[in-house]
């Protein structure tokens, strides 16, 4: 199990909890997981998220391994100028 | 040889400062821009735009402009189809209103004539029948319960029930016991800001050529940060396959995130398919101001606690963004970056965006950040002030560091926030007097920087030199960054190489030109582009050798037989390995193709010397000084430039810049004679210190550097200002007559 934290305003999508455990061993297996678990999260999925693995941000990287020990943390997508 | 995976750190050409290889061409005009571009035959097109902040569209009359000698074709949102994709309905509707128009200057339709007269009195002779519904211009205004609504549901998951019809999006980030972190502080401080929208400032105005055939294939020709975006966009709303479409673009005047988006490239594709011409438009300055994007405006709330000592014990911030008339997630940006230079247990930060009466919001530097961490620099700075501390003691005390839980939520690893403040400490600006009128402010400065879609393409040509192929229009010096990084691969001098951006139809997906990324994403794909022709080189010689390709290294631009073949053959070099590739299989090239990550985080700190007139309020700047970690400054000069850059237009945000608006909800300022950019007599000599705290995601280290420096200088004046006049603003602009009222009023 991977524990995935959520940022503060998702917590309310998942029945309050800030820190969600799901079966995943990479980025695209995670989304669908945590989608499938807390349907009410898929709307910003969908919109896009990023997620940070071991303080580095990836942005749709389907295939980023993720382990039990990663320190994996939701993002809304990143956007620069 | 392990090609893909060792990382290099003694360097012959990166770090230096080669000559720039834009720097000709710009100086003597031969560089071609957007409104550059001709083709024969193209016709004049033009915008009608709406003299309302807020109107209902009863009918769009287009006879007689048609009816005009010379007019070839007009286009209103009718011509298209309505997307299913929110994001890409906004932009469409953005580009030609359909149904309201929702901002003074919202596009509503367009003329094709055969030149500028007619398309001006086509223009004229378009009727549009308005219903004018109430308007709101105001952050805080629009997000009341009984606001004008700008647009009926577009509120996302995250708003909480009961908010006003204008709030589209609330987010929060933080971690710890806030009630138990204040309790712990001997001084807590709460203040209220607003911010004003900014517009990046580009000097060069949007402009573009579309050529649309009667077969259904176009081109396009544009000024862009991301041609394969624009492409992407166009597309869409033109009902296009992609591959039907090539975007090309031009040298760029100065982009900032501003163009990131589209705003007259799908109008000229729709007038040139319906009059079966060539179409240019050319945007006026003005109307760059009233319908293209500036940042949001800001209305803010930051409440911090600090002990005697300077601890901060918890931090709070409540950050209200407008982006326009249309949904964004900037605050989300600005929420995460708030409190990021600090290492807190409790922080907390909220966020809501609103839809007003104003243009859609386009990125701009670092977009979100700057005005959230100048909120919470300023509280910062009135604590120190308070409990009578150094500033940059504090700094250096709360400073996130390797291990810190950032108030986003990650884990920091390798940054070099430290490392700058320290500098900063050390540096003779610091410690030099002031004399009277005059203050000092600091304050540092975040972003997150990253990677995405890069693909790039690598030749050796049979001459011994390299082409780069790469897809990201160059805004701030990435072809010498790009060409010395391939050059310092192959071991081949700078002049050997050159860069080339390409069109849409050449190279897989780039992202936009944004994010701080190229010089990262862009470089690293080059790398590795240069490693997969070196491979091919390497290959090369073994078979002329007749060893094992194993056993051939690469060393100062020549393939050598290492291992128990070392010294059974004279190297081979680059130039003498392509002279004869035609007769060795071919042409030989590398190409690597990535969604690139490992992007590091960017920290600076920024200090800055003024003097107030205490009679007339107006500010100089008389000192500045920039310090940032560039993980590794592959071409100095540009890397001082972004700097450079970065704080002249904080500088104006802070002192000048604002998008003001009248009672009717028209924009009062569409030009530069009433909109203060800062120009170079309102600047000292900007000095900068870089610092290299390698980014181990990047094989030279190399960190983004773009978007940082426009982060800090709004605190940093506003600091400064305040410890001048002895009286803190808490509103941006700091214009002469706010300085003045700020002053009068402490008597």
């Amino acid at each position: 199990m991977v524990a995935v934290k959520l940022w503060g305003s998702l917590r309310d999508l998942a029945e309050g909890q800030e820190v969600v455990e799901v079966e995943a061993s990479n980025f695209k297996e995670l989304l669908d997981a945590l989608a499938a678990k807390h349907p009410a999260l898929k709307p910003q999925i969908d919109r896009g998220v990023s997620l940070a693995v071991d303080g580095l941000v990836y942005r749709n990287s389907w295939f980023t391994e993720v382990r039990p020990d990663s320190e994996v943390v939701l993002m809304p997508y990143m956007k620069g100028g | 040889m392990n090609f893909q995976s060792s990382s290099k750190q003694d360097f012959k050409v990166v770090g230096t400062r080669v000559a720039r290889p834009d720097g000709v061409d710009k100086v003597t005009g031969r560089a071609l821009y957007g409104a550059d571009f001709n083709v024969p035959g193209c016709q004049v097109g033009l915008i009608l735009r709406s003299p309302h902040a807020h109107a209902r569209i009863d009918n769009i009359d287009t006879s007689e402009a048609l009816a005009l000698p010379g007019v070839k074709a007009v286009v209103t949102s009718a011509d298209w189809g309505v997307p299913e994709d929110e994001g890409l309905r906004d932009v469409q509707d953005n580009c030609l209103a359909r149904g309201k128009v929702l901002y003074d200057g919202h596009a509503v339709a367009a003329v094709a004539a055969k030149d500028m007269v007619t398309a001006r009195a086509a223009l004229k002779l378009i009727r549009v029948d308005y219903t004018p519904l109430p308007h709101v211009t105001d952050v805080d205004e629009a997000m009341k319960p009984d606001a004008p609504v700008v647009q009926e549901a577009r509120a996302d998951e995250s708003v909480p029930e009961g908010s006003g019809p204008n709030v589209t999006h609330y987010c929060e980030f933080g971690h710890g016991d806030l009630d138990a972190g204040f309790a712990k502080a001997d001084t807590v401080i709460e203040r209220s800001f607003t911010t004003a929208a900014t517009h990046q400032g580009y000097i060069e105005p949007h402009a573009c050529v579309a050529s649309y055939g009667n077969d259904g294939k176009a081109d396009l020709w544009c000024t862009t940060q991301g041609q394969y975006l624009v492409r992407d966009l166009c597309a869409g709303i033109m009902g296009m396959e992609g591959s039907q479409l090539r975007v090309t673009p031009s040298e760029i005047g100065g982009g900032f995130g501003g163009k990131t988006t589209v705003f007259i490239e799908p109008v000229a594709l729709a007038l040139s398919r319906k009059a079966g011409r060539p179409v240019k438009i050319v945007m006026s300055r003005v109307d760059v101001f009233r319908a293209t994007g500036p940042t949001v405006s800001s209305s803010m709330d930051v409440r911090i606690g600090m002990t005697k000592d300077g601890r901060i014990t918890a931090g709070e911030a409540k950050l209200r963004y407008q982006g326009g008339a249309f949904p964004c997630g900037t605050v989300d940006m600005g929420a995460q970056a708030a409190f990021a230079a600090y290492d807190m247990e409790a922080v907390r930060t909220r966020g809501w965006n609103a839809l007003t009466n104003r243009p859609k919001e386009a990125a701009y530097r670092a977009p979100g950040a700057p005005m959230a961490i100048y909120a919470v620099e300023s509280v910062v700075d009135e604590l120190c002030q308070q409990l009578e501390l150094d500033p940059l003691d504090v700094r250096l005390k709360n400073a996130a560091d390797a291990g810190t839980k950032a108030s986003y939520g990650v884990t920091f690893d390798q940054i070099g926030l430290r490392a700058t403040l320290e500098a900063a400490k050390e540096h003779a600006h610091y410690h030099a007097p002031l004399g009277e009128n005059q203050g000092r402010g600091l304050s540092c400065g975040f972003w997150f920087n990253f990677g995405g879609n890069t693909s790039v393409s690598l030749a050796i040509n049979a001459d011994g030199t390299a082409s780069v192929t790469e897809g990201n229009p160059d805004i701030g010096g990435s072809r010498a960054s790009i060409s010395m990084m391939a050059a310092e691969e192959l071991g081949i001098p700078y002049d050997k190489v050159r860069t080339f951006i390409t069109d849409t139809g050449s190279l897989g997906q780039n992202d936009v030109t944004d994010g701080s990324r190229v010089t990262f994403a862009v470089g690293l794909a080059t790398i590795k582009a240069a490693r997969a022709a070196i491979q091919v080189m390497c290959a090369r010689a073994a078979k002329i050798w007749g060893i094992d390709e194993d056993a051939v290294i690469w060393e100062d631009g020549a393939a050598k037989p290492s291992g128990p073949n070392a010294g059974d053959f004279e190297p081979m070099t680059l130039a003498e390995i392509a002279a004869i590739s035609s007769e060795t299989g071919g042409p030989i090239a590398g190409h690597h193709e990535v969604n690139a990550e490992g992007a590091g985080v960017s920290f600076g700190v920024h200090l800055a010397d003024v003097e107030v007139d205490p009679e007339t309020g107006a500010t100089t700047v008389l000192r500045y000084t920039v310090f940032q970690d560039a993980g590794k400054a592959v071409h100095p000069d540009y890397v001082e430039g972004q700097m450079q850059g970065g704080a002249a237009q904080g500088i104006g945000w802070a002192l000048n810049e604002e998008y003001i608006y009248d009672e009717d909800g028209r924009l009062q300022n569409a030009g530069f004679l009433d909109y203060r950019i800062p120009v170079a007599s309102d600047l000292p000599a900007i000095d900068t210190v870089i610092l290299e705290i390698p980014n181990p995601g990047h094989p030279y280290g190399v960190r983004g550097v773009g978007e940082t420096p426009i982060v800090p200088p709004l605190a940093a004046l506003s600091n400064a200002v305040s410890r001048a006049v002895g009286v803190r603003l808490h509103e941006l602009p700091m214009s002469p007559p706010k300085i003045l009222k700020a002053i009068m009023a402490q008597g």
